[in-house]
């Protein structure tokens, strides 16, 4: 298939978490996934959407960057927001670490990220707030 | 996300359908909690997941939520029918080790 990307910038509402990974399996549609791995990636796109607008934004108001590219066989994902960040980036890739374990936050999203995905990196936005890029290889 | 009860005495059964995740999570904590105000008497809380189409890590976290509420009037949770992905994350953030999976 030939390579293809689209950017798309939405409001941080919860309403938008199903919306976002909703466009992007669509537009994995072209690579023929299997149902696993449209899953795979509806899954690692809701927790890293659901990770800005929960964790990032804080409720407050904010846009959240999703951009997604189709190369050869790979889907190339960044999901990027401008809120407060990650003080300790590497403490929050650990299984069960939450900063708001009383809002029953399972602290699992990074974990099945990378579990889901063939490559995840988690990095400071020079703008402010978090970047996470995720790549996973379509077998179909 | 929609939830039907049924009771069934010794255990109650609760039926959920639709996608989990942030945006419906609150539903089903109002919901489910609900029942601690009801002064049910079943010690079983049976939670159907056959209808769940998805679900990302949100679920676990209100999982764990009401597990620690209903544990403190005694009722145990339960999840029984999970699809085959729902089920693959249950398995991998270890939930069955507190709330075990029933047929």
């Amino acid at each position: 298939m030939e390579n293809n990307s689209f950017k798309l910038e939405f409001d941080a509402k919860v309403e938008n978490v199903s919306f976002a990974r909703g466009v992007v399996a669509m537009f994995a549609a072209g690579l023929k996934p299997t149902l696993s791995e449209v899953n795979d990636l509806k899954t690692a796109v809701s927790e890293a959407v659901t990770n800005s607008i929960v964790h990032g934004y804080d409720g407050k108001q904010g846009k959240v960057l999703l951009e997604t590219k189709i190369i050869d066989n790979k889907i190339d994902i960044l999901v990027t927001d401008f809120g407060k960040g990650i003080e300790d980036i590497d403490m929050a890739l650990q299984p069960f670490f939450t900063s708001k374990a009383q809002e029953e936050h399972s602290g699992m999203g990074f974990t099945l990220m990378d579990s889901f995905m063939n490559y995840l990196e988690v990095k400071a936005n020079p703008e402010g707030g978090l970047i996470v890029h995720m790549q996973k290889v379509i077998k179909g | 996300m929609d939830i039907k009860y049924k009771n069934e005495g010794y255990e109650f059964i609760a039926e959920l359908s639709g996608e989990l995740d942030e945006c419906s999570a609150e539903y089903v904590r109002i919901s489910l909690d609900d029942l601690l105000r009801q002064n049910i008497k079943a010690k079983k809380l049976i939670l159907d997941f056959s209808n769940v189409s998805f679900m990302d890590s949100t679920g676990i976290g209100m999982l764990l939520g009401r597990y620690n509420k209903f544990a403190k009037l005694d009722i145990n949770l339960y999840i029984k029918n999970p699809t085959s992905y729902v089920n693959r994350i249950f398995e991998m953030t270890g939930i069955y080790q507190i709330i075990p999976k029933v047929c």
